[in-house]
């Protein structure tokens, strides 16, 4: 056993709950006191301190009685978009700043089920809005990683789901929920040296998760190994008849069945992610993960997905013309932020225009005019023909794989503030990321090397929709493999 | 007022094509499990979806489908089996998520065709374009504070089937048969209650006007008709105005017209220019709509008996004629009473009862057929006391008169009061001997060839039975004797 339980795996922690090495009041206290001692990395919206060391005590009393459940104790964060009862949940965004929903979201109510404990709402950019956490309203979240190069410069976490991303990484979650709508869990896992899962669309439910783009959104999972994040996703999918699009799929014991030999496998590396001006680090990395997924028995094939280079465009029509729509619920008329106005439409205009912040009024904005009589076909049409086309492109090269390696991320975390004043970039930042959501398909970021600046860069494995066994497989023997070890030093943040 | 207006310039034909929505009878929304009874407190039936909550989804709820299904075939429309829900974008504050979920490009129901009845026993086939499922909006109250609007959001996501005609009306007079008729399946089908007083049928009129034989004209889409009354009253109003632009040398813009029922006149709501861009998209949080030929096939062997069907039997079963039937048929109720009155009785008769005397008294005392104080079968019992000659269609009619206050059998009003009709010619004879003794003169006149006096010997041996003696056998009786020299 560690002695610094903030460094235990999901799985070693509920070893040693289980012979009583430590109490679930201590590994949850412990966790809170990081939390608090890592302020700085502003990676928690609102702090639930007091309930999580509550919970502690009754998971505690059931671990006396021999009632443990799956995930007893596990304190964990919650992306701030995900709805729970009675606790303030604000999409970071302005116009929830003093939303408490009265129901809590399903995925958030499994993991309850299951025995984890939040003890935070972790920050996110707004309305998951977002590629480096800077859109929220609540401020930035900060990297626990730096720059070997630049250490005073503080970097981003990646986004939207940074908050989540950061907790986990500096070790004051265990694990995270975070959503992934275009690589909003992916992304800043790769940024952040851990471990992101996205299933496949309709594994897990939607229903209480404040909406962006409901024809991408899932949630999503982060932790610090593959094994973690396989017990944490298997407590959070399953059927609901409260989201028609969650599908009825049994949910296979993922964590039980991830470690299984390559031998057989085909891995499938698309040369249209080879795209240019790509860091060499990260090209290397790339190559050094389908030698290692080689020597562990795999068949490299090189497969073609044509349309890739038109998944950003096409996100970039998708997401915002859904988001346009989701987001007008936000009117201050029962909830939320609402500025008086002399009239109706002055009300509405003064509430959007001081609730909402830039990137999601330039969102709404793409997805308005994009929906707009007389632009719809050229662009919202046209786009659910090219998803079509990528979602086939994923088909075609299916038949000569069963799972796909690409890098996480086309660059390792960069500096708050860089790429603000440049959407464009930010955008590309998606680029590996945007067509496996596009096609509902699952991926997952697994921390594989330091780039040459010693920050953390991630490889993702895409499988067949419902195959997340195939996924974890192959993340789980490439993981044993790369054997990535490294911690961010903190030294920094907690000064 | 004819489908034709007589202009400076000509005649000119009227073009009405019909919106119609119809509220869903179901007992949950659309698209969440809230409750929709009519005149609950206010915002007492509102789920977290309805009030679109952050992270709240919709679920379709199968029984709105069931019944737009079952519609779709009550109208001879074609069943689409892939349908999809869409979103319809704006703002407004009784609207909670910025959009109404909406069917647009693809409906549950396509073509169909309803046949209405006009004047002089002619029928008309009215086509119908389509018929979608969508939520309806809640209220906005503006007259509960001197600077605030109000909303109650109870009917915010209840279910909708518009139901969009051809324009194939002419004139005032059809549009209000095609309401009429239309309103009429839909309650036979339970699928609407066809209440426009509390909302529950509401209709949008798009009127146009064209010399006969030209092209259609420029449309106008009238809102807020609340009545068959108003149906027609704003029709003839902007049929007029529109003929009267034509005719002083103007154009008819395309726009939508508010009907004002105190003022009586059609005003301008907004131009097709300053219209709404609605936006309208797939609605990503619901997958498209798939049903099973099978699923449709079972529905269809629920369905009832409709309006035609039931008219075209009333009058080759029972001989009613054009004017019985239509009345009968108007309610499903009120043809089920009518044929357990008639079972076994003179169904022309019974018809009589039933309309005449059953529908015209609730009528007058403002009672519907289900508070009638007398039972179907009450009736045909009556029927049958008249048949059988217990009793005279006049005693039958004080009978009745009991009934409606008592509610007790007429078996048992005729018995208690000693109500059977007299058959016994003996006794009859005897009254009719004592009518001719008392009244010598009358019989002399009558003998003398005033035939007219026939009616004063039958009322008074009438009097003196107190109504009960059988009139055939009056009658016969009066013939014989008076004829005796």
């Amino acid at each position: 056993m560690t002695s610094d339980l903030t460094r235990l795996t999901i799985a070693q922690a509920l070893e040693s709950l289980r012979k009583k090495e430590f109490s679930a009041v201590e590994l949850v206290t412990r966790h809170v006191r990081k939390m608090e001692q890592l302020r700085p990395l502003n990676a928690f919206i609102t702090e639930t301190a007091e309930q999580a060391v509550a919970a502690a005590a009754e998971s505690d009393a059931r671990i006396a009685k021999g009632e443990m459940r799956t995930l007893e104790a596990i304190p964990i964060a919650m992306k701030d978009l995900f709805c729970t009862k009675d606790i303030k949940t604000t999409a970071g965004s302005h116009i929830l700043g003093n939303f408490i929903p009265p129901y809590e979201s399903t995925v958030s109510q499994k993991l309850m089920d299951s025995g984890t404990i939040s003890i935070g709402k972790a920050n996110l950019d707004e309305f998951a809005m977002g590629g480096s956490n800077t859109t929220s309203y609540y401020g930035p979240v900060e990297n626990p990683w730096r720059s070997e190069k630049f250490p005073d410069k503080k970097l981003v976490p990646g986004g939207s789901s940074g908050g989540s991303a950061a907790a986990v990484a500096a070790g004051v979650a265990m694990a995270a929920t975070g959503t992934d709508t275009g690589g909003s869990t992916r992304q800043p896992a790769s940024f952040c040296g851990i471990v992101g899962v996205k299933p496949t669309y309709g594994r897990c439910s939607r229903w209480g998760i404040v909406a962006f783009a409901s024809s991408l959104d899932q949630a999503g999972v982060f932790a610090k190994n593959v094994e973690d994040s396989a017990l944490m996703l298997e407590a959070m999918s399953g059927h609901d008849v409260k989201d028609t699009t969650s599908a009825p799929q049994a949910v296979p014991n993922f964590a039980a069945l991830l470690k299984h030999d390559l031998r057989g496998v085909r891995v499938g590396i698309p040369k249209e992610y080879r795209v240019d001006g790509m860091p060499q680090d990260i090209i290397d990395v790339w190559e050094k993960g389908a030698s290692l997924l080689k020597d562990a028995g795999a068949e490299i094939v090189e497969i073609s997905l044509p349309h890739t280079k038109y998944a950003v465009p096409t996100y970039y029509i998708i997401a915002p013309a859904e988001a346009s729509s989701n987001l007008a619920r936000y009117d201050g008329v029962r909830y939320g932020l609402r500025k008086e106005g002399k009239d109706l439409a002055e009300t509405y205009e003064l509430t959007r225009a001081e609730g909402f912040g830039a990137e999601v009024k330039r969102r709404i904005m793409i997805g308005t005019y994009c929906l707009s009589a007389g632009y719809y076909d050229a662009y919202y049409t046209k786009a659910l023909k090219i998803r079509r086309l990528i979602a086939n492109d994923f088909t075609e090269a299916f038949k000569k794989c069963d799972v796909i390696l690409t890098p996480t991320a086309p660059s390792s975390a960069f500096a708050i503030g860089e790429n603000s004043d440049d959407p464009i970039k930010m955008y590309l930042g998606d680029v590996f990321t945007i067509p496996a959501s596009l096609a509902g398909l699952p991926g997952m970021s697994i921390p594989a090397t330091l780039d040459d600046q010693g920050l953390p860069l991630g490889l993702q494995i895409i499988s067949r929709a419902w195959d997340e066994v195939g996924m974890f497989r192959a993340a789980y023997a490439l993981e044993q493999a790369l054997n990535f070890t490294a911690k961010p030093a903190l030294a920094k943040v907690a000064a | 007022m004819s489908a034709l207006i007589h202009g400076k310039t000509g005649d000119w034909e009227i073009v009405i094509g019909m919106e119609v929505h119809a509220q869903v009878i179901a007992h949950s929304k659309l698209f969440s499990g809230a409750a929709t009874d009519f005149g609950a407190a206010p915002n007492s039936q509102v789920s977290l979806v309805d009030a679109a909550m952050p992270g709240m989804l919709p679920v379709l709820n199968e029984k709105c489908v069931e019944q737009a299904v079952k519609t779709g075939l009550g109208l001879n429309s074609e069943i689409n089996l892939y349908s999809r829900f869409d979103r319809k974008n704006y703002f407004y504050p009784d609207l909670p998520q910025g959009y109404q979920i909406s069917q647009f490009q693809f409906p549950i129901v396509g073509k169909g065709a309803v046949e209405i009845n006009l004047a002089n026993n002619e029928t008309k086939t009215i086509g119908i374009t389509r018929l979608h499922l969508e939520q309806d909006a809640g209220k906005s109250l503006h007259d509960q504070h001197p600077t605030k609007s109000y909303v109650d959001l109870n009917r915010s996501g209840c279910a909708l089937m518009e139901i969009v005609s051809e324009p194939d009306l002419r004139g005032p007079e059809e549009a209000v048969a095609y309401l009429t008729k239309l309103r009429m399946i839909l309650r036979y089908l339970e699928t609407c209650d066809g209440n426009f007083e509390e909302g529950s049928m509401r209709a949008d009129v798009n009127v146009s006007v064209r010399k006969v034989g030209a092209p259609y004209g420029t449309r106008c889409e009238i809102k807020n008709v609340n009545s068959l009354k108003a149906v027609q009253l704003a029709i003839e109003y902007e049929a007029a105005r529109q003929v009267e632009v034509i005719e002083e040398g103007g154009t008819i813009k395309q726009e939508t017209r508010l009907w004002d029922p105190v003022k009586l006149e059609t005003r301008s709501m907004r131009s097709k220019e300053e219209a709404h861009d609605y936006r309208y998209f797939p609605d990503p949080d619901l997958l498209p709509l798939v049903i099973e030929q099978n699923f449709v096939d079972r529905i269809r062997e629920t369905l009832p008996e409709l309006p035609d069907q039931k008219m075209h039997r009333f009058m080759n079963e029972y001989g009613l004629g054009v004017y019985d039937s239509s009345v009968l048929i108007m309610e499903r109720a009120r043809a089920d009473f009518y044929e357990r009155a008639a079972k076994g009785r003179d169904p022309k008769l019974t018809a009589n009862w039933v309309i005449n005397e059953l529908l015209g008294g609730l009528n007058k005392d403002g009672k519907s057929l289900s508070e009638s104080p007398i039972a179907a079968e009450q009736i045909g019992e009556l029927v049958g006391l008249i048949e059988d000659k217990t009793i005279s269609g006049k005693i039958a009619k004080d009978v009745f008169a009991e009934m409606m206050k008592t509610g007790l059998s007429p078996q048992k009003i005729v018995a208690d009061q000693g109500l059977q009709q007299v058959t016994d010619t003996g006794a009859i004879e005897k009254i009719v001997d004592e009518v001719l003794a008392s009244n010598p003169d009358n019989v002399a006149a009558y003998r003398a060839g005033k035939d007219k006096l026939f009616g004063f010997f039958v009322g008074q041996v009438m009097k003196k039975s107190q109504g009960k003696a059988n009139p055939d056998a009056v009658n016969e009786l009066l013939i014989s004797k008076l004829k005796a020299e």
